[in-house]
Formats: C-alpha cells, structure tokens, sequence
C-alpha cells in the first residue's frame, strides 16, 4: 500500500511543467547588479548593439519600413514564411535576400544580431504572442517532444531541469525556468550579445548530446516551444544574463 | 569600428556633482589566452581613457589585462562652467576613439 502511494506521488510529480501563473523570466533569478546592468538601457551594454542595429536599419531597412514600424513584431516569431516555420533572426535575412537582392548575414554575426536586437527592442515590454494554427502545430509538436526527450550521454532531457528542478543550483548557477523573453542577450559569460541558438547549443553541449547546427530547422522548433511555452510573458529583448 | 557611448546629464547647476558613464565597444582581449592550436592570441585591450573639461584633465583611467570586454567607467566630477567634456580612448593595435559632450552650468 505504502509502495502504491509513494509510486503514485511520484508519478504526480514527474513531468509537472511550470503554471502560468508561476512562470519566472530568468531576470528573476539574476542578481540585483546584473539586473541593474539590464535596466540601464543608455550605457548597458547590449546598447553598443542597439545602435549598431538602428544605424543599420535606417542605412539598409527604411526605405520600405519606417523607423518603429517593427514594434510586436518580435513577439510573435517564430512564424511561417512562404511555408517554412523562421525565427526573427531568418526572418530578417529573408527580407535582405528577397527584397534587397542582398547577400544573408551569417547566422551568429555581429550585423544579423545587431539588426535582430533593434527589431527586438521594439517589442520590449509587450507580451509574446505565438498563433498556433495549421501547420505551426506539427513544428510545435516537434518542438515539444524535443523539449521533453531525453538525450545525450548523461540521458538528460529540457523538462528535468527547466520544468523540475529549476530554482535549485546546477554547479553555482541557478537553473531557470527556460523561457526566451530576452533575446538576443547580452550574457556575461560570452562578454556579447548572442543568439538564443547558441544559448540552446551550450545547453546540449552540457547535455552531451548530438548538436544542431545555427539556425537548424531542430533549434527553430525548439524556439517554437519555449516562446509558446513563455506566452503572455513579456518580452525584455535585448536582455543581459550572467 | 570604434562605438563609444557617454551619458552626461545635459544640463546642471553650478557646483552640482555630475555622473557621467562611458561605454566603450572592444573586445579586450587579455594576450593570456591561447587559441585551439596552442598560440598565444596577442594583447589587445583599450590602455587609457582620459576626460578633460574645458581642455582641464578632470579624470584618468589606466586600463589593464582581466578588463572584462565593452568595460563601463562611471566617474564623477563637479560642475563648474559650461563647455565641452571631451573623452578620449587610446589602446593596443592604434586603437582610439573620441567623444565630446556640450554642458550648460546655470
């Protein structure tokens, strides 16, 4: 009797994702310092980025979109484009391919994260909005279970720590709750602005397990999930994390 | 490119304490680390940052290896006159950038 309750209790706590209404966004588990770093929007540092991005906007995107017309609209990719599910950073290399007849930035490039980071201020403080309707569902399926399968060598899957054990420490860190509302983001430990991709790429290293490439159709499911996951929640872009 | 970012308040009254804070984008490589293959990657980092007020040095900053990259600087300093705060970065490889900020003192 003892071992069905304890069976049952834990199977009651196995898998149990985060409420809505307990969701954290990781400034909350940052220090006041790094926090205060974030605040700063004049000299913190991901401001070298914003006005690269802006003086590129202008040089390159406002012929056709005037300045602040790109507001919310980071809220809401990843989305389809001519079929195929993008994030905002594809997005915007689509545009420069189609429209300008310009070549792609590369995917981690300091051009592509200044531009995401000016297009992703806009949004700043509005809530993420993913649409999930027709094909978006199979991608967030996708997503999901990739979220949720266990992998690599140390057989770890996302939800075990994002979803169970956030809050509590890995090493000196604390796990957060793994919701993308900053990005890109300014991460102390790379001393500059990065892509969620390579944040998802350190975290599968970590893991020990097989790794996608930038912009891999893998990495933008995964994206899909954890921006739907962190739906309503608002978005800070362009973030500083430790 | 040398992007460099001062925030000094525009305007201040006489003998008012002013805070002023220079962003500055470099890399700051330490010349301590080694790529893949084992060779020391060279120094490189921003070595002084100097502010003058009216031509007069108000502050100096020596900057050293171990510099986290895009370093902030906050000083202080008071408000005598208005005029010009002129900023001006020198380091490694030819590396200098200038910035120059007008004041009103009433």
């Amino acid at each position: 009797m003892k071992v069905l309750l304890l069976a049952a209790l834990c199977l009651s706590l196995a898998g149990k994702a985060v409420s809505e209404e307990a969701r954290k966004s990781g400034y909350d588990f940052m220090s006041p310092q790094t926090q205060a770093m974030q605040n700063d929007e004049v000299t913190g540092p991901a401001a070298l980025w914003l006005l690269d991005g802006e003086a590129s906007f202008k040089g390159n995107c406002a012929r056709c979109h005037a300045e602040g017309s790109m507001k919310g609209v980071a809220a809401r990719y990843p989305a389809l484009h001519r079929g195929k599910l993008v994030n905002l950073e594809q997005r915007i290399n689509a545009c420069r391919v189609e429209q300008q007849k310009a070549p792609a930035f590369a995917y981690e490039s300091r051009e592509l994260l200044a531009l995401a980071s000016h297009v992703g201020r806009q949004s700043r403080g509005l809530p993420i909005r993913i649409e999930v309707n027709g094909t978006i569902r199979e991608y967030l399926d996708r997503g999901k279970d990739s979220f949720h399968r266990r992998q690599g060598q140390l057989n770890l899957s996302c939800t075990q720590c994002h979803d169970d054990n956030w809050g509590r420490k890995l090493a000196g860190s604390t796990i957060p709750q793994a919701h993308p509302t900053g990005y890109p983001i300014y991460r102390l430990e790379w001393q500059s602005v990065g892509s969620l991709h390579r944040r998802l790429r350190n975290c599968l290293t970590g893991m020990r397990a097989e790794n996608h490439a930038l912009g891999s159709p893998e990495l933008v499911e995964l994206e899909l999930y954890l921006m739907w996951r962190a739906r309503g929640m608002k978005l800070e872009t362009p973030a500083v994390r430790p | 490119m040398a992007r460099v970012v001062v925030n000094v308040p525009g305007q201040a009254k006489r003998g008012e304490v002013l805070e002023i804070r220079t962003l500055a984008a470099h890399a700051m490589e330490t010349g301590f680390r080694r790529t893949q293959l084992g060779e020391l990657i060279p120094r490189d980092i921003i070595r002084l940052l100097v502010c003058t007020y009216n031509g007069v040095e108000v502050f100096r900053a020596e900057l050293h290896p171990a510099i986290a990259a895009n370093p902030l600087i906050a000083f202080t300093t008071v408000a005598t006159e208005s005029g010009t705060l002129e900023f001006r970065w020198s380091g490694d490889n030819g590396y200098s950038a200038t910035q120059s900020v007008q004041i009103t003192v009433v």
